[in-house]
């Protein structure tokens, strides 16, 4: 088991086998079919996400850099969270992008949904983490990978 | 984290005194500028807002739920504001199917629109992503906070006119229209607004805007660049021809990458006014060239199932088209199709632009031209279009860097694309 350290965006706990995108997460691209089928597992629809596509996000420790797209990207995860298709926690590997973190607080806020939020993880915990590993996250930002 | 400063007034709306809604909704722009380590916040001073979810999806239920309780606590916009294009355009192909599933899938548009009028809407069609296009006249002054999302918008305002806005996500750029003030970091502060990349241009011609925007969006993602050498091609006077070109450089910046700010040397207010000085110590270095942007565009990926297949349809306008480029394309079609022996374009053609440009060119000779040349003139957003899956399936070109981005269109330089439309040309 490795240890890495963040920083609690939204702090809490959780566990949850990981989903690991490499690139830039596009949260309106890989949310979209899932919110207009009423997919439970909120599969990835961003056919530019190798790592991503067709596979569940809901209940996951997705790990990601940042990230990326339109800036409906806060709104759109507000949806998932509100709908109940939220990640079980997002890990950022870099400092939390504007639109991420919108989404992270809205869902904080307006939601009753727990989704633990850490973000500046390092690019070490990107290289190491891998899809299908168990991860727990800790309410000081701390994540055990493995 | 860091903890804001809150002025009493703003403190109060927190502590609640004015509604548990807006409490929330102060504690969310609190809890998002402390993120980024805002100590402070600052007042909205534009004029106008403009909001980038301008789509009724029948699946966002939670957010109209929001809408309806900020109504009903009388959390109103304190600014009017505009909004993005609207999804649906009855004037744009569309076949039985893919006209039920837009029905399905954008049920909530009338409703939506209906809150948007209640929470500051400016007027019935103030629906455009280039709201700061003289004809629709949300156009911020130098200087002026703002609090919009929509980020081909955002990055025009603080590049070209020099206004200060962050990248905000939907809603929360109703949030600081709602209270009147956002939270102070990045792009609002000067620090936040120097360069840490310089690009130098080194082409042989004037690069495609919508290329060298990709390429500079996908090397530098969310930080601010410094142009040197454009303003070589592009002149040192923000006129109608270099505003459209920044609008469309801008937009692919922001879509292929994350980019809020661009300094164009010798151009773009900032720049004029501090030259190198907005560069930061140890920036690093992105050369363009003429190979360099050939390698950019060559790496975009083609997702039809057959990339050989014939386009059914074609965009131009991702950002919306301003009056002058709306003019230009449709003399360059029609002189196309002369010389092609043509007197229709070979493809359904689809030229986007704001209805208030749209007003505007109807009243010129060229709006006859351009319906007798076959290309339909919609307001329509073609990214909401294509998020149609039924539409999406379609082979579709577009000029547009953003739309290729966001969906399966494959895009090509404006010359490809007349073309295309004009000659059939592969």
């Amino acid at each position: 088991m490795k240890e890495f350290k963040g920083r609690p965006v939204v702090a809490g706990e959780a566990t949850a086998e990981a989903l690991v995108s490499h690139g830039g997460f596009n949260t309106l691209a890989s949310f979209q079919k899932s919110l207009m089928f009423g997919d439970k597992k909120a599969t990835c629809s961003d056919q530019n996400n190798p790592d991503l596509y067709g596979k569940p996000m809901f209940g996951t420790a997705l790990c990601l850099p940042q990230t990326i797209g339109s800036t409906t990207g806060g709104m759109v995860l507000y949806c998932a969270a509100a709908l109940g298709k939220q990640p079980a926690c997002m890990l950022f590997s870099k400092s939390i992008d504007s639109l991420a973190a919108a989404g992270a607080v809205l869902s904080a806020v307006w939601t009753d949904v727990s989704m633990p939020v850490v973000d500046g993880l390092g690019d070490d915990f990107l290289d190491y983490v891998q899809t299908g590993m168990q991860i727990t996250v800790k309410p000081d930002g701390t994540v055990l990978v493995g | 984290m860091t903890k804001m400063v809150l002025t009493p007034d703003q403190q109060a709306i927190l502590d609640g005194e004015k509604g548990e809604t807006l409490a929330k909704v102060m504690k969310t722009l609190v809890m998002y500028g402390e993120i980024f380590g805002a100590e402070r916040m600052v007042p909205v001073t534009s004029r106008n807002g403009h909001l980038v979810t301008s789509f009724g999806l029948g699946v966002m239920k939670p957010v109209y739920a929001l809408m309806d309780q900020l109504i009903e606590a009388g959390a109103l916009s304190g600014q009017p504001f505009s909004v993005d294009p609207r999804p649906l355009d009855k004037n744009v192909p569309a076949n039985f199917l893919q006209n039920i599933f837009f029905k399905v899938m954008y049920s909530k548009q009338a409703d939506y629109e209906q809150q948007l009028q209640k929470l500051g809407l400016i007027q019935d069609d103030a629906f455009t992503c280039a709201c700061y296009l003289d004809e629709v006249g949300n156009q911020p002054q130098k200087g002026e906070y703002l609090s919009w999302a929509e980020s081909s918008a955002v990055v025009y305002a603080n590049s070209v006119l020099g206004a200060r806005c962050n990248r905000n996500s939907g809603i929360l750029e109703l949030f600081g229209s709602i209270v009147g003030f956002v939270p102070c970091f990045g792009l609002l502060t000067d620090e936040g607004r120097k360069a840490s990349w310089i690009v130098e241009i080194r082409t042989t011609k004037v690069p495609e805007a919508q290329v060298l925007g990709s390429a500079i969006g996908m090397k530098v993602m969310e930080d601010v660049p410094y142009i040197r050498g454009l303003s070589e091609f592009l002149g040192t006077e923000l006129n109608d021809e270099v505003k459209a070109y920044l609008k469309d450089m801008g937009a692919a910046t922001a879509s292929n990458g994350a980019v809020g700010l661009y300094h164009v040397d010798k151009l773009t207010p900032e720049a004029v006014e501090q030259g190198e000085l907005l560069i930061l110590e140890n920036a690093q270095v992105y050369v363009i060239d003429d190979a360099e942007l050939e390698r950019v565009k060559a790496n975009y990926p083609c997702i039809w199932k057959d990339p050989d297949a014939e386009p059914k349809l074609c965009f131009v306008g991702c950002p919306h088209l301003t009056l002058q480029q709306l003019i230009d394309w449709t003399h360059a079609v029609v002189d196309g199709l002369r010389a092609a022996g043509r007197t229709k374009v070979c493809i359904p053609t689809v030229f986007t632009t704001a209805p208030a440009v749209q007003k505007a060119f109807e009243a010129l000779p060229e709006a006859e031209m351009l319906k007798n040349a076959g290309v339909i003139l919609s307001y329509i957003c073609p990214l909401m279009y294509m998020n149609n899956p039924l539409c999406g399936k379609m082979p579709v070109i577009t000029n547009s860097n953003k739309l290729r981005t966001y969906t399966s269109s494959r895009y090509y330089t404006n010359d490809e694309i007349l073309a295309r439309i004009t000659k059939g040309a592969n």
